[in-house]
């Protein structure tokens, strides 16, 4: 064995007890390996969002593409139109299974990786998300790039494709990041090994976006013991305004 | 210093939401009214969703007015009597109130019915009132001023069920300040706001209250409505969120404590006419949204979200 090719085994030991996968299956039939750095987001008090890094490695050549969804939710389209002067919604559209967080990260631009209808068949880009109304009509075009447009003022679908970079050969690392208004819920994280324009190996990681602590501990309260909670509202803001004014009571 | 608030599931900065609370604090102070007209799309403008706003808000109120009430009683400031007649209506006002609010709901168009209504309203209260205090005001300069009586009697006091009010020197129908509760009540539950701005010159004008007794007795009522309310949304949409309440509230009630003192150093139709000014300002303001071409005409909503 040569020093190289030694090298090489060690790196790759190192991943496999870095993912905490067992060495058992040769390396060889795995074609992609990926893996977050952190599966858990813990939205604290101070929380401003964060950055989680997705590494990796792939066997033999070809291009990495990241793709984070969050938790599906229907989403209502409406549009307003002038009626007499004043502006009213005045016709909508829901679509359902529309990802409430969306981002995508890739070695190329995607255009450059695969046809259209192969990201499509897969969700990856924002034009291929298959977002769906419940009743379409010949407006749903206009009506999807408006749920992707709003979506992207909340900062929660991308303006633009990220970059995966390669470390050496092999390797490939990326950094998703999360703002400070990311949806709760559970997170899948999916990375595509593209060739000649195929996807030729997929791996999905799950990953928790969740509250906890004190912020956790309020939200409980507040749907689990909804009237108590009320009531303790009303008393704590009472408190505090008495507190108040008994405070400046000297100034 | 941000602070991540758990119910909204956005992260605002503290500071900023400190200094809302301060403002309106000292103008709720100031006027005897909540405020609540001003914060609800304040809290929208810095992108807390309005369904948390208003629930939230409501909590807020509760603390502010009893920090204003507080500092009104001091001065004797609050007739108890009255505002007992009053909060009778607001709460026969508010389950009227919370009914027509899902009636309207029913139809659909809830947010163009409030916009409406804030248009409506605030621009006829503002607008009298601004007529009304710029003219005394005219008068006082000219001093032409005849001392008038303590206050007109309208054929509306003449309605049975007299009742005496020593605080207000007031011997008028319970009918009156009972009906004028009930109208508040009903905005409590469409608007999400305390009623202040409609109950206070409907108790200067209609009612003929000296504008002294008028903050603290107004803010009284409030507390009680503004904390029924607030129950009412922790148990139905779960949009009352703690951590923004007592943010707002430590600024409000620094502000109201201030509010409440520059009060009593301005005089009762200057106090009207800011206030006034106030109220036509955020009218104009409601008005031009609605009529101007939004950024965006589309917009998206999570259902069951708001």
């Amino acid at each position: 064995m040569s020093r190289r090719a030694r090298i090489r085994a060690a790196v790759a030991a190192l991943l496999w007890l870095a993912l905490g996968v067992a060495p058992a299956a040769p390396a060889r039939a795995q074609a992609l390996v990926a893996d977050l750095t952190n599966h858990l987001i813990a939205i604290t008090t101070g929380f401003t969002g964060t950055e989680v890094v997705l590494f990796g490695a792939i066997e033999g050549d070809g291009d990495v593409v990241v793709v984070v969804r969050g938790p599906e939710t229907s989403v209502e389209v409406r549009r307003k139109e002038r009626t007499a002067g004043i502006w009213l919604n005045r016709s909508d559209m829901t679509f359902v299974d529309v990802p409430s967080f969306y981002t995508i990260a890739s070695t190329r631009p995607l255009d450059q990786l695969a046809r259209p209808d192969v990201l499509e068949r897969n969700r990856i880009g924002i034009d291929h998300l298959a977002l769906e109304p419940v009743d379409p009509t010949p407006e749903l075009d206009v009506f999807r790039r408006a749920l992707i447009r709003n979506k992207q003022r909340e900062g929660l679908y991308p303006t633009q494709v990220g970059t995966v970079t390669f470390v050496g050969s092999r390797l490939f690392r990326t950094t998703v990041s999360f703002p400070a208004n990311v949806p709760t819920g559970s997170y899948q994280v999916s990375v595509f090994l593209m060739r000649n324009g195929q996807v030729q190996g997929a791996q999905t990681t799950p990953l928790l976006v969740s509250q906890l602590g004190l912020s956790a501990d309020i939200v409980d309260f507040a749907y689990r013991r909804a009237a108590i909670y009320g009531v303790v509202a009303v008393i704590v803001a009472a408190v505090a305004g008495w507190l108040g004014s008994v405070a400046f009571r000297r100034v | 210093m941000q602070v991540y608030l758990p119910i909204a599931e956005m992260s605002v900065n503290g500071l900023v939401v400190l200094a809302l609370g301060g403002i309106v604090g000292f103008l709720s102070g100031l006027f005897g009214v909540g405020g609540g007209f001003l914060m609800t799309p304040l809290l929208i403008f810095i992108g807390i969703p309005p369904a948390v706003a208003v629930g939230t808000q409501s909590n807020q109120l509760v603390g502010a007015s009893v920090s204003g009430v507080i500092g009104h009683w001091r001065r004797g400031n609050v007739d108890f009597r009255m505002g007992a007649v009053l909060l009778a209506g607001g709460v026969v006002g508010s389950v009227i109130g919370v009914w027509l609010f899902s009636v309207l709901r029913r139809i659909g168009q809830i947010d163009l019915v409030i916009s409406l209504l804030y248009v409506i309203l605030l621009g006829t209260v503002g607008g009298l009132m601004l007529a009304e205090s710029v003219r005394a005001m005219v008068r006082q300069r000219r001093k032409t001023a005849v001392r008038r009586k303590l206050h007109q009697h309208i054929w509306l006091h003449g309605l049975p069920l007299k009742m005496r009010f020593h605080k207000s020197r007031l011997y008028i129908s319970a009918v009156v300040p009972f009906a004028i509760g009930l109208l508040g009540g009903i905005m409590v539950a469409i608007l999400g706001v305390g009623g202040g701005f409609f109950m206070v010159p409907a108790m200067i004008y209609l009612l003929g209250m000296p504008t002294a007794i008028v903050p603290g007795t107004s803010l009284f009522q409030i507390i009680f409505t503004t904390a029924v309310v607030t129950i009412l949304q922790a148990i139905t949409n779960h949009t009352v969120d703690a951590m923004l309440a007592l943010l707002l509230l430590a600024g409000g009630v620094i502000g109201a404590q201030f509010g409440t003192r520059f009060g009593t150093n301005l005089r009762g139709e200057q106090m009207r006419a800011l206030l006034a000014l106030m109220v036509v300002t955020v009218c104009i303001k409601l008005a031009v949204d609605l009529v101007l071409t939004p950024d965006d005409v589309y917009s998206i909503i999570v259902p069951g979200m708001s």
